[in-house]
């Protein structure tokens, strides 16, 4: 029993617009929509319509043999739904199909794992609510933006109900051991760690049209003779990429639609593989070890870590900054700010911060609407401002807040003291009209009885 | 292998850019073995050369030989020789004209015009300039004729001339450096003279060097040079004198941002200061300081007090030597707006004293620079934009500050100095 794990992320942030100092205070629309909806309706139509038609026939042609996994983020459901609907709705026609499973993350796309546990829960309860508004799914396997993981991070999703988890399947925690298995979480042993099969996935994702590549050009045979020669072992093999990685990453014209198309039957032909999903393989599969990660990892760079986010001063600043306003808005119900709120937690954001790609800014200038890392964070700070501004009006300053709240509890305080004074009054009222009719009671049958005695007398 | 050396000024009697980067060249140059250089400048101020000074008469034209008294390891590969200082002038425009004339007809005939054998240079930009620089050039073709090398560098339009007789004279090779051009000068509003000799000089070379991308276009496009001809050198900076932290020297509370520079068209002080003032309506705390001067400094002072703004905007006028260092260490921020900048050696000096900047588009150093902020000079709300965000957001200026100072001092002369050694290594075997 041997299985491929095919993930694809689907994820589009909202970009900012140019937002001007001169603003701040002024002006609360912070998002550049001809952007968003032009790279949006590109994607779509060079990737996200015909990579889903090509799986759709794939699944119908190999039926329970090929399955694959998604997850989409909250922003990109939003954008989906402003800008091409049509997205939406073939992503439903493939959950129909029962072949396609969806994957929980945060809503907004966002570093929460990062912040507190409290603000994490809360943003993938909302996102498992909408994926199963849209897609008719419970996610029961969890992926953290950026594929971030830690052992903390791991325990948490299990504490919130989630069977398994996928991250990378980086070097550095792995040491010699394979990604090509099942594993468990060191702290909470029940949960079950998929592992990004780093090598194959990035094959197809970043070589794929590198003329360079002594593997190029790269046919669905070839690849799926690598899978046959893999030790006779190895159950499990993780191949988890951005889904712009066909179509958008690597253009329609390199083949990768192709390569797409014949992959499972290659697959199927030479090895004894078929296509899995992550819930699936969690429940098919026994894990081999454990894997323990202190320091969270991602999939990202050589480096595999968080630095790409929140790696130098001005990443931390804004991060701080932005997270410092979370208390407060946990009292805030204004969905305009709540949903601003949302997508200025885009990690997207502080990716665009990093200053680690000054030389070389490839993979990281994609869809980057900014000339460097200053303008970036110039320009969210600028919005960070403003938002401040709002929420801060929303909800007055902590000192405030204080009293505010005490005067709040000393209302309920005295309204349940009136409550109780009430309730002691009608009881009263009401024993004293018991009271008087005994009474009246007892009089007139004093008076009766009077009568009867005069009569008797 | 060994180099005859135009310039036309030498610290520490520089107006501007062009004395600064030939000492750093000449300077980085000198530490490549096997490369002399024989450095002509129109007039030596002997304040502090006077103990080392040799001449060397030689036919008509007395020439001195002077070796720098600056006692720097590297002055020793130096020969630095001037024209006498206490030469005659000539004494009317014809006699000039005639001068000019017979350059055509012969090398000789410089010398014979003038009756005493004497040439006068002050050395400095004036109106007689024009005469200056074919009387340099006359004495350049003397030069040329008496000592050896192999390959001859002129510095910008006013060493053209000389370069050119040099070459007449010797055969050899020449190469001109294009520090500026007249269109960067005068704001496309160019003097046809200026721009006949740089034509010339840019014809007659063997090739060009431009100090930026920028420069090299303006060389390719407005001068009608081949591109083959012409390389750009960027220009570095000399290590700092004054170590700086990035602690600043004042007391106050206010945030203090800084404009230096010639108060002239090409440096674009007016977009500093309507940046300025959108700053200042969303701020209090902030000054803005124009330190230098030139021609636009009273219509800039007018402005400012009109805009009502004098309260926190500050001229200082012209600041020399250590002042600069010193205005510096008074500054939160630095900008230069400037229009048209072949290159911008001024950034990379606040840098080195631990001052963000923000530079223009429009300068030949935003090309090589990434720890800056980088603006078109005429994007106003941009500029305030950055300036704000400077001020306000510590670790933008903070991050910009470090690693802005390790870039600054990671550029080198030397490696200017051997890329122009790797030019003349084309043209001479």
């Amino acid at each position: 029993m041997k299985h491929i794990c095919l993930y694809f992320q689907v994820h589009q942030p909202f970009r900012l617009r140019n937002y001007s100092f001169f603003e701040i205070g002024n002006d609360s629309y912070y998002y550049n929509d001809f952007l968003n909806e032009s790279i949006l309706q590109k994607v779509a139509k060079k990737c996200y319509l015909p990579a889903n038609e090509v799986i759709y026939d794939l699944i119908k042609k190999h039926g329970n043999k090929f399955k694959v996994t998604f997850s989409i983020t909250g922003s990109a459901l939003d954008q989906f739904e402003l800008y091409a609907p049509e997205v939406l709705e073939s992503f439903q026609k493939l959950a129909a199909t029962g072949n396609v499973e969806f994957l929980a993350e945060t809503n907004g796309h966002t570093l929460a794992s990062q912040v507190s546990p409290e603000l994490f829960k809360s943003q993938i309860k909302e996102h498992s609510e909408r994926i199963k508004e849209y897609f008719n799914q419970e996610p029961k396997v969890f992926r953290n933006t950026e594929l971030i993981y830690s052992d903390e991070i791991g325990r948490e999703i299990y504490n919130m109900g989630y069977k398994g988890m996928i991250t990378e399947g980086a070097k550095h925690i792995l040491g010699w051991k394979s990604p090509n298995y099942l594993y468990y979480n060191t702290l909470e042993p029940r949960l079950k760690l998929l592992l990004k099969n780093y090598k194959l996935s990035d094959d197809i994702a970043f070589r794929f049209s590198d003329h360079g590549w002594e593997h190029h050009p790269l046919t669905a045979d070839k690849y799926a003779n690598w899978l046959s020669n893999l030790d006779e072992k190895e159950e499990i093999v993780n191949l988890f990429m951005d889904y712009e990685t066909f179509g958008e990453h690597q253009w329609a014209d390199t083949g990768i639609f192709n390569f797409l198309k014949e992959f499972p039957q290659a697959v199927m032909n030479h090895s004894d593989f078929t296509f899995e999903t992550p819930s699936n393989i969690i429940e098919k599969h026994q894990p081999v070890a454990g894997i323990s990660v202190p320091y969270p990892i991602s999939w990202a760079d050589e480096e595999r870590d968080i630095t790409a986010w929140l790696g130098n001063d001005m990443q931390n600043e804004a991060f701080n900054k932005l997270y410092e306003l979370a208390p407060k808005i946990a009292h805030i119900t204004d969905d305009d700010i709540l949903q601003d709120w949302d997508y200025l937690q885009a990690s997207d954001h502080f990716y665009y911060m990093s200053t680690k790609w000054f030389s070389d800014g490839e993979v990281h200038a994609y869809f980057n609407p900014y000339v460097d890392p200053y303008e970036a964070f110039i320009n969210y700070m600028n919005v960070l401002s403003d938002f401040t501004i709002r929420v801060k009006q929303n909800v007055p300053d902590n000192t405030d807040n204080k009293q505010i709240e005490a005067l709040n509890d000393l209302m309920i305080k005295k309204e349940t003291e009136i409550n109780e004074l009430k309730v002691k009054i009608k009881k009263l009222q009401e024993q004293n009209r018991k009271l008087k009719e005994k009474e009246n009671l007892m009089n007139s049958s004093n008076s009766k009885n009077n009568a009867g005695n005069k009569v008797l007398n | 292998m060994k180099v005859l050396m135009f310039g036309w000024e030498f610290p520490p009697h520089i107006s501007g850019g062009l004395g600064t980067a030939c000492y750093g060249l000449t300077k980085g140059m000198s530490k490549i073995d096997n490369l002399e250089i024989l450095f002509v400048v129109p007039k030596a101020y002997g304040d502090e050369e006077k103990q080392t000074i040799e001449l060397i008469g030689a036919g008509n034209i007395p020439i001195k030989v002077t070796k720098l008294g600056i006692n720097a390891p590297w002055v020793k590969k130096l020969e630095y020789i001037e024209a006498n200082a206490t030469l005659i002038p000539y004494a009317t425009p014809e006699e000039y004209f005639k001068l000019t004339r017979e350059k055509t007809e012969g090398r000789h005939q410089f010398i014979h015009q003038d009756e005493e054998g004497y040439i006068q240079f002050s050395g400095k930009y004036g109106k007689d300039l024009f005469s200056e620089i074919y009387n340099y050039s006359i004495v350049a073709a003397k030069i040329a004729e008496q000592y050896d090398f192999d390959i001859i560098h002129a510095h910008d339009w006013l060493t053209y001339p000389a370069g050119m007789a040099a070459k007449y004279v010797s055969g050899k090779p020449l190469v001109v450096h294009v520090h500026a051009t007249d269109f960067d000068r005068s704001g496309g509003n160019v003097n046809p003279d200026v721009y006949r000799i740089e034509r010339e000089g840019l014809a007659a070379a063997d090739h060009a060097i431009a100090v930026s991308n920028l420069t090299r276009n303006t060389v390719i496009n407005n001068y009608g040079v081949h591109p083959d001809k012409v390389t750009t050198v960027y220009n570095a900076v000399e290590p700092s004198k004054v170590k700086n932290n990035g602690t600043r020297d004042s007391n106050m509370d206010e945030k203090v941002v800084t404009f230096l520079g010639r108060i002239t068209m090409q440096k674009g002080p007016e977009f500093f200061l309507e940046a300025a003032k959108k700053v200042i309506n969303r701020m209090d705390n902030v000054r803005f300081v124009m330190a230098g001067n030139g021609d636009m400094m009273q219509r800039m002072v007018e402005r400012a007090a009109s805009m009502n703004i004098m309260h926190k905007f500050h001229f200082t006028g012209f600041l020399k030597g250590d002042d600069v260092f010193k205005m510096f260490h008074h500054s939160d921020l630095y900008i230069m707006p400037s229009v048209s900048e072949p290159f911008g050696i001024s950034p990379l000096e606040a840098m080195q004293s631990g001052v963000p900047v923000i530079i223009s588009k429009q300068s030949g150093v935003s090309e090589i620079l990434k720890h800056a902020i980088k603006i078109d000079f005429w994007d106003i709300d941009k500029m305030a934009n950055a300036i704000y965000a400077m001020l306000n957001y510590p670790s933008l200026s903070d991050t910009i500050r470090t690693k802005g100072q390790k870039e600054a001092n990671n550029l080198r002369w030397e490696e200017s100095a051997k890329h122009v050694y790797n030019i003349y290594k084309q043209f001479v075997n």
